[in-house]
């Protein structure tokens, strides 16, 4: 009895881990961090214009409403049904923030030839009760599907994301946090043991020695902020104008797919 | 005098260190044990919208009286059999029972909707290609959720087998949590096609 239980309990052990799998062949969060993203092999599934173009609007969406729509095109989903790859990836991406999990993935593959190609849109937890299922596959349905197979991507694209705006609107709202704003996600003991250091270091040093105010608001405000991916902390720059990062954002499988 | 200090102090210092590693262990122990608990209530929940879809169809069904009543009441049957499971999470025999019971529900269900291909009207309804998504929707976050699950168990698991953590672990009464099987065939997306022109 006690055999098999083990035995059971160490199949499963191996069930768990193959189910995990998937993890390991999707591809790493793109570095600098863009929201349109083509990772076939030629990268020409936009032409370079209409790229620049869709990666501005998304970028404007992800900064007015804080909603991150990522944009993912595959060559292929690696024997993966499109849902289980597109909630990884937003999950190993971190799309959407943290706090709120307000990301959206759109998984395009190209491998399969016509009308089996997969179209995935994969709905965070916190825009689940915005975009339900039905909602997502109708935006798929007939926003995007119907260029797509007249081969007019980016047109399918643009409907796409403003029927996803428009849908998560109201949702959930909210300025985005500057840049030179004092709460910066350093843990706040290393910034206490930091102070005591110095405090330590400046007494021995004879005393007189004041702690320089302008130093410390360099190390916040400076070196620590460019380590931090994925922590809720990355908002850097959206005052740059380019796309400041993934924000920890998770996925429970909510969504819909089509094939084109 | 200065010898007796010292181990005084080494023994007090042990002990610290001892007890901080113990009480570190023992929190990690807990919040590991909440992380199964709460990954768990979301397969609950999962399952239990899943459940409500099903209820609605049902309820449609019922309505229209020249309905073959015989796969309807299995269906039926099936459902409130898989809510009457007592599920505990450190016995593998009742996820077990409560995996048969709701492969036993989709199933039947499944008859059910085959059945459906006798009514051409009732498939081809705005009403019925939502459900189909939303069924589908449910099941893969269905597949997410058992896998979260999994995922917290193991984690547990091996902080409670992997030595030192293992001490602890019995001195506090922590055992290996069951995992949860997949549906047979549930891997990949449900076969509840009604064939939509």
């Amino acid at each position: 009895m006690r055999i098999t239980g083990y035995l059971i309990l160490s199949f499963l052990l191996i069930a768990t881990t193959a189910a995990a799998q998937v993890d390991k062949i999707l591809p790493e969060r793109p570095s600098p961090a863009h929201l349109y993203n083509d990772l076939t092999k030629s990268s020409n599934f936009l032409t370079k214009a209409q790229a620049e173009y869709l990666e501005n609007s998304l970028v404007s969406i992800d900064d007015s409403t804080s909603n991150q729509i990522a944009i993912v095109v595959v060559e292929s989903l690696e024997g993966y049904t499109a849902n289980e790859y597109a909630t990884a990836l937003g999950r190993k991406w971190g799309v959407g923030s943290q706090a709120f999990n307000n990301g959206v993935v759109v998984l395009i593959s190209t491998g399969g030839g016509d009308g089996n190609r997969d179209a995935y849109i994969a709905v965070g937890y916190g825009l689940e009760g915005a975009i339900p299922d039905v909602t997502a596959d109708n935006i798929l349905e007939n926003e995007l599907i119907p260029f797509f197979k007249e081969g007019n991507y980016l047109e399918g694209f643009k409907r796409t994301i403003d029927a996803l705006k428009r849908a998560a609107a109201g949702e959930y709202k909210q300025q985005r946090k500057k840049r030179n704003s004092p709460e910066v996600g350093i843990p706040s003991i290393v910034f206490v043991l930091i102070l005591i250091l110095i405090s330590i270091l400046s007494s021995r040093g004879g005393g007189g020695t004041m702690i320089n105010r302008r130093g410390h608001r360099g190390w916040t405000g400076g070196t620590w902020m460019g380590g931090g991916w994925g922590g809720g902390s990355s908002w850097g720059g959206s005052s740059g104008g380019g796309f400041g990062g993934f924000g920890g954002g998770s996925f429970g499988g909510g969504g819909a797919g089509g094939k084109w | 005098m200065k010898g007796t200090s010292l181990a005084l102090l080494i023994i007090g210092g042990l002990f610290l260190i001892f007890g901080f590693w113990g009480c570190n262990a023992y929190n990690g122990f807990v919040s590991g044990d909440q992380g199964v608990k709460k990954a768990w209530s979301n397969v609950e929940t999962n399952y239990q919208r899943r459940s409500d879809l099903y209820g609605s169809v049902i309820k449609t069904v019922e309505a229209s009286a020249n309905f073959e009543k015989s796969t309807l009441q299995s269906v039926v049957a099936a459902r409130a059999a898989a809510t009457q499971i007592k599920i505990d999470i450190n016995d593998p025999a009742s996820l077990q029972a409560y995996q048969q019971a709701q492969a036993n529900l989709q199933g039947s269900f499944s008859r059910l909707i085959a059945s459906f291909e006798q009514y051409p009207d009732l498939k081809t309804t705005k009403a019925f290609q939502d459900f189909q998504t939303q069924i589908e929707g449910t099941e893969n976050r269905i597949n997410v959720a058992r896998q979260d699950y999994n995922k917290a168990v193991e984690d547990f698991n091996l902080r409670v087998k992997r030595f030192p953590g293992n001490i602890m672990a019995g001195l506090f009464n922590f055992t290996e949590k069951a995992y949860y099987e997949a549906d047979k065939g549930s891997e990949k997306a449900p076969d509840i096609k009604f064939n939509i022109q």
